[in-house]
């Protein structure tokens, strides 16, 4: 029965289990103009150890980098004002950023989804980021 | 110590109704689990963030449908943004509505929109509801 058992043991027991949290911290960068999923998706990336900071569109994510910054990776939403995810991806890899850049999006659109790919991106998923799709990527920067 | 255990049981049953009857989903969970010492209202500062933007929406497409014709697309538009705010905090009647609310613009069913919404806002308002209460009863004292 969903629900029935609540959360706290599971969560305990994930978050003693995770390779990050045992080792150096990374950061991560969550670029996105809606402060709910800023504040859901921090959360997610904290309680696994990462180190986070955010933005509110593409442009500020963009001068971050300018500006000196560096991440090991970066969750960014393709619809933003200012400046969208594809033009603020394409204009990272421009910069040489060699950051794991991973869209994060509501868009169903195979055809929308690509044209996020191909400014760069590394991975593309829907929102909202779970467990599930973090742990992995995680676990690669591990690796690498 | 009676009176705790029974507000906790009573609290317990509250949250477990909300998942019974259909209207969380397992991505509540994932925002409880998430819930620490450091952020200990932090499912509720959600919550209410998903507030402001779903009454916006609400307001926002209730003014659309009133247009005659319907502009199928700004309504999915609209009805995009409310699916994706519902999804993040586990409302799964309301995602479900919006889901057949936008299949219905994509058909041009206007008619099929008006219904949907009709119950979309009534499960809202429901779940806001019931999530108020449930908050109102976790508070320290309460």
């Amino acid at each position: 029965m969903i629900g029935a058992e609540g959360a706290s043991s599971s969560k305990k027991a994930r978050i003693s289990e995770n390779p990050v949290s045992k080792n150096r911290p990374y950061f991560a960068l969550v670029v996105d103009d809606d402060p709910m999923i800023r504040r859901i998706h921090s959360m997610i990336l904290k309680s696994v150890g990462f180190k986070v900071e955010v933005a509110e569109n593409g442009k500020e994510a963009v001068d971050l980098f300018r500006t000196g910054a560096k991440f090991h990776i970066v969750f960014i939403d393709m619809e933003m004002p200012v400046m969208d995810g594809i033009e603020a991806t394409k204009a990272m890899r421009a910069m040489k950023v060699e950051s794991k850049i991973v869209g994060v999006t509501s868009r169903n659109s195979e055809t929308e989804r690509e044209v996020f790919m191909q400014a760069g991106l590394d991975l593309c998923y829907t929102k909202p980021l779970t467990m599930a799709k973090i742990v992995p990527l995680l676990e690669e920067l591990q690796k690498n | 110590m009676e009176r705790n255990q029974q507000l906790r049981r009573q609290l317990a049953s509250m949250r477990q109704s909300l998942f019974d009857q259909g209207h969380l989903d397992e991505q509540f969970i994932l925002l409880e689990e998430l819930q620490d010492d450091a952020n200990p209202n932090f499912v509720e500062e959600v919550v209410t963030l998903h507030y402001r933007d779903s009454a916006r929406l609400i307001t926002t497409i209730e003014r659309a449908l009133e247009k005659s014709p319907l502009d199928f697309n700004k309504l999915d538009g609209y009805m995009h943004q409310f699916k994706g705010s519902s999804t993040s905090i586990g409302a799964k009647k309301v995602k479900a509505e919006s889901t057949q609310f936008r299949e219905y613009c994509e058909a041009g069913n206007g008619e099929g929109c008006m219904k949907t919404f009709q119950l979309l806002k009534r499960d809202y308002a429901t779940l806001r509801r019931k999530l108020e209460a449930y908050f109102q009863q976790a508070l320290p004292g309460a």
